[in-house]
């Protein structure tokens, strides 16, 4: 972290606003204006993306001079084991079913945990999976392979 | 009298079994998870809501109203007994409800919280029906430039309630106001920032936002804080407050629907600022005030009214102006549009049953939660021994199959996890999440009343100035940034949330 910012919160945050407003402004650059009166498709979002930008500008101005609290740290590997069991599911839950998606997800997120053991929590992912499946298969009908063409079915 | 005759509809609306059985589960599930730590309302209706999409809109709306003020019911119960507030709404019960239980009196502590509610709910209810007509009556009344106003106001009020730093809650909302744009503009029928992404093309799902940022976003977010919890449970006897009891907790009761009421029309109030204000309130104006924080009984009722109150009138902006106070009231607007009303003064006129319906059911509903709160205090007491190491797990399942089961389709389900990180790097740079939420139900909505008005002035922007009442919006939302921008009033506002 540089010296010069005193308030990591609001230089990032800033550079957040910055970051999504001048996209929205260049991407904007494509729809037509119109108007005030006539607005087109572009207007609107433009207006909206040069006053987040200005925002982003003040605050990171102001993350300069004023200073505020350090940083916490990211918890790096619980982020990638919770979010990547998401998209793991996401992957799996079509082509190999809701039952595999739904023990990866359980295992897989539930190693982000500092009590993660393997025993429980492989009971819990079976007993996820039977209820899940009885509950949103069976009774509400979603229509969702229980067991998926990648092993067979 | 005309109230009578919609309170009946209503009733004759809530009372079939079906909406009765919906109207129920609603608030059994509401308190359960306002019993389980680490899971809130926004989560939980965002997961519920696609299984919600194939029922009738009254009953879907019933049971999602049920979980919202059922989890300010059960919050209160953990709050009690073991000082773990469910929901940030009963923060303050627990200061005086935990040294109740710890002196014996928890089970006083837990019918003071239900009566209190009880009245709450029912004094709101009576109230949502008296204003709702004459504000929807206002409301027919607006043109485009009052209602682009309406929601700059809504907008602005919502932040400055809020805690935490105004510049960066205005930031969110227009964030919110952009994602809310995503997808094909209904004018020019062109697909704007959709980056040729198919799936984008009808705009993001209000689930997938509300359930990455509040669900995913909160998990890894609490993974942070594990502890060992080793919970004493005080056992739970003595029920019944007694004549004097009654005396005690009668006015704070009633100052604290009151205040509960007021506040919760308020954009951004609600109940967690409900039962903050009411407990200063209540300390300030106790005969014995040193009691405070060693037990007072007054301490457990203003609040435990007010945040009631405070949940049930944050309807009436929702149902009357179809403008939404609190993230949970935008997945209320969300679903009802899904369902294909289109929020706004003409529901009340359009869809008389479904209106006055779901505002009996809220009656009906606070009946259930006094009758089977208390005696399932066992169960709920169980319920708060779940580990949350066993309970995050589920949460990811359910959270996985709502998003995909809403459109099958997985591309929804990348797209949460991707919601997911932004809200826990929002959780670490101190952006709040609730007010993007707001911006994004209100974006479209915001952009065709800029687009109407601006057209029917033929550009002249004066005219959300001429018009008294779109003028006078305009300037409480101005004076109100420039309060919380007054140095004074801004020390008492950071006052008021670190208590």
């Amino acid at each position: 972290m540089p010296a010069f910012i005193r308030n990591p919160q609001d230089f990032w945050s800033g550079a957040i606003f910055i970051a999504v407003g001048l996209g929205t402004i260049l991407i904007g650059t494509d729809y037509y204006m119109g108007t005030a009166g006539r607005m087109g498709p572009g207007y609107f979002p433009t207006v909206l993306g040069s006053i987040l930008a200005l925002i982003g500008v003040v605050s990171v101005v102001r993350s300069l001079i004023k200073p505020g609290e350090p940083l916490e740290p990211f918890a790096i590997k619980n982020l990638v084991l919770i979010l990547g069991a998401t998209v793991l599911f996401g992957a799996l839950v079509r082509n190999a079913g809701l039952v595999p998606a739904i023990i990866v997800l359980v295992l897989c997120g539930g190693f982000a945990s500092s009590k993660f053991r393997f025993g429980p929590y492989a009971l819990l992912a079976l007993f996820m999976a039977a209820a899940s499946v009885l509950v949103f298969v069976k009774a509400l009908g979603l229509p969702m392979p229980v067991f998926g063409p990648w092993l067979g079915f | 009298m005309e109230i009578f005759n919609h309170l009946a509809l209503g009733f004759e609306t809530a009372f079939t079994l079906s909406n009765l059985l919906y109207c129920l589960i609603g608030v059994f599930l509401g308190t359960a998870i306002g019993v389980l730590p680490g899971l809130g309302p926004v989560a939980t209706i965002a997961m519920l809501l696609p299984a919600t999409f194939t029922l009738p809109p009254i009953s879907s709306l019933i049971m999602l109203a049920g979980i919202y003020y059922g989890a300010q019911y059960g919050g209160s119960t953990t709050a009690i007994l073991v000082n773990l507030p469910g929901e940030s709404s009963s923060v303050v019960t627990a200061i005086d409800g935990y040294q109740m239980a710890r002196k014996g009196h928890a089970g006083k502590a837990l019918a003071t919280a239900a009566i209190g509610s009880f009245v709450a709910g029912t004094i709101a209810t009576l109230l949502l029906a008296l204003f709702a007509p004459p504000l929807a009556e206002v409301a027919l009344q607006f043109g485009p430039a009052e209602y682009f106003s309406l929601m700059v106001l809504g907008l602005v009020a919502s932040v400055v309630l809020a805690s935490g730093s105004l510049l960066r809650a205005i930031g969110m909302i227009i964030l919110g106001l952009l994602l809310g744009l995503v997808g094909t503009d209904v004018n020019s029928g062109l697909p704007r920032y959709t980056f040729d992404v198919p799936e984008l093309a009808d705009g993001i799902n209000f689930v997938v936002v509300a359930m990455g940022m509040f669900g995913l976003g909160e998990i890894i977010r609490n993974l942070e804080q594990e502890e060992n919890r080793s919970l004493v449970m005080t056992k739970v006897k003595g029920l019944m407050p007694t004549k004097e009891d009654f005396k005690r907790i009668a006015a704070p009761i009633l100052r604290g629907t009151v205040l509960g009421s007021a506040l919760g029309i308020l954009p951004g109030g609600g109940a967690m600022l409900s039962s903050f204000a009411s407990y200063s309130i209540e300390k300030k104006m106790a005969k014995r005030p040193e009691e405070f924080g060693k037990g007072a009984i007054e301490g457990v009722a203003g609040p435990e009214s007010a945040n009631n109150a405070g949940a049930q009138a944050s309807f009436i902006p929702m149902l009357t102006l179809g403008i939404p106070s609190n993230p949970v009231m935008a997945l209320m607007v969300g679903a009802m549009i899904i369902q294909g009303i289109q929020p706004g003064p003409a529901v009340m006129t359009e869809q008389p049953a479904l209106f006055w319906g779901v505002i009996a059911s809220m009656w009906i509903g606070n009946l259930f939660l006094v009758v089977l709160n208390l005696p399932l205090i066992s169960i709920w007491v169980r319920m708060i021994m779940v580990p949350y190491h066993y309970l995050f797990p589920a949460i990811l399942v359910f959270c996985g199959i709502g998003v995909f089961s809403l459109n099958n389709n997985t591309f929804d389900v990348y797209m949460m996890a991707g919601f997911g990180l932004f809200g826990y790097i929002c959780a670490k740079l101190a952006m709040e999440p609730a007010p993007m939420l707001l911006g994004f139900i209100i974006g479209p909505m915001m952009e065709e009343y800029l687009r109407r008005a601006l057209l029917l002035s033929r550009s002249d922007p004066l005219v959300f100035v001429e018009r008294p009442i779109s003028a006078t919006m305009l300037a409480v939302a101005v004076l109100a940034m420039l309060a919380v921008l007054l140095p004074s009033l801004r020390a008492k506002r950071e006052e008021a949330f670190v208590e």
